[in-house]
């Protein structure tokens, strides 16, 4: 790739993380009091985290199957797209932990990392455990 | 940019205890999230997958760290540019307290590697390819997330 191209690659990944961490920040759900409110069925309901997805998917439904059409994308030489296509244990045992630790605490990776800007003790907790569990998930699968 | 200044919505009589309910805000939000996935795999054909690509900064592979690092520093710098371009200021209240965090977000770093994605990366992007794998993961976690709410909440009574 030309230092050009990579340049304006780059900065379109820039811009889309931009765009992504103010999503996450407008749409309410930077919040674990937003993210809990929906989760908790029994208490006082919030369905906005539905219309969040909803949202979301509005754009990537169509959007991906246009794209994915193209033999390549824009400014890269192929596509970098997860391959496996069955069910194993894994990744239905790593979503059960990863819903229980969505369920205590409110937060998922995305909204953590964009509620560091927020400088709380807590979110750096937060994001050093899922660090910390990141690595450990290495250490135990070599 | 995006400005919301209160969000005054029809809500009907029956549903008026959603008091907690924005649904003007979720939808832009939403729609923002779906533009940057897009934009991603457009241009750069990677997946916006926050999990994977912060998991890929900690064990990096030749030639895929950089872009992972631009793209979380712009969505922290999203983030920290939102209180200065909106008129209502970012809300923020824990759920739990600092042991609860630790071992949420242990939780949370495990099983996201281990299940191969989180909310962005399967609920966004790979119900979006059609991918069984994803809605799987996606229906396990969600469902997984609100019991474990309800034993904490409304069974228990145990808040950690």
């Amino acid at each position: 790739m030309t230092q050009m191209k990579q340049f304006a690659a780059l900065s379109v990944v820039f811009g889309s993380g931009a765009l992504f961490g103010l999503g996450l920040t407008l749409s309410g759900m930077i919040n674990p009091a937003k993210v809990i409110g929906f989760l908790d069925l029994a208490g006082n309901w919030d369905p906005s985290l539905l219309l969040v997805m909803a949202g979301g998917l509005a754009v990537t439904f169509p959007a991906f199957q246009l794209i994915l059409k193209r033999g390549a994308p824009i400014l890269e030489a192929k596509f970098y797209l997860p391959t496996r296509k069955d069910l194993d244990p894994r990744l239905l045992g790593g979503a059960v932990l990863f819903g229980l630790g969505w369920g205590i605490a409110g937060l998922c990776p995305g909204p953590a990392l964009a509620a560091l800007t927020l400088l709380n003790g807590q979110v750096f907790l937060f994001v050093a455990a899922m660090v910390a569990g990141m690595l450990l998930h290495k250490v135990l699968a070599e | 940019m995006v400005r919301i200044e209160s969000e005054q919505v029809y809500i009907p009589e029956g549903l008026k205890h959603m008091e907690n309910f924005t649904p003007v805000s979720a939808i832009a939000g939403g729609l923002l999230i779906g533009v940057a996935a897009t934009l991603m795999l457009l241009v750069y054909g990677r997946i916006a997958g926050i999990s994977g690509i912060l998991g890929g900064i900690l064990f990096p592979l030749q030639g895929e760290t950089l872009w992972r690092v631009i793209f979380l520093v712009g969505l922290v710098a999203g983030a920290a540019v939102y209180p200065l371009i909106s008129a209502t200021s970012v809300q923020w209240t824990a759920q739990t307290g600092s042991i609860g965090m630790v071992i949420a977000g242990l939780l949370v770093g495990f099983g996201t590697r281990m299940g191969s994605g989180c909310t962005s990366g399967h609920a966004i992007c790979g119900i979006a390819r059609i991918s069984k794998r994803s809605f799987a993961a996606t229906g396990v976690f969600m469902v997984t997330a609100v019991i474990t709410v309800y034993v904490l909440r409304h069974l228990s009574g145990l808040v950690i």
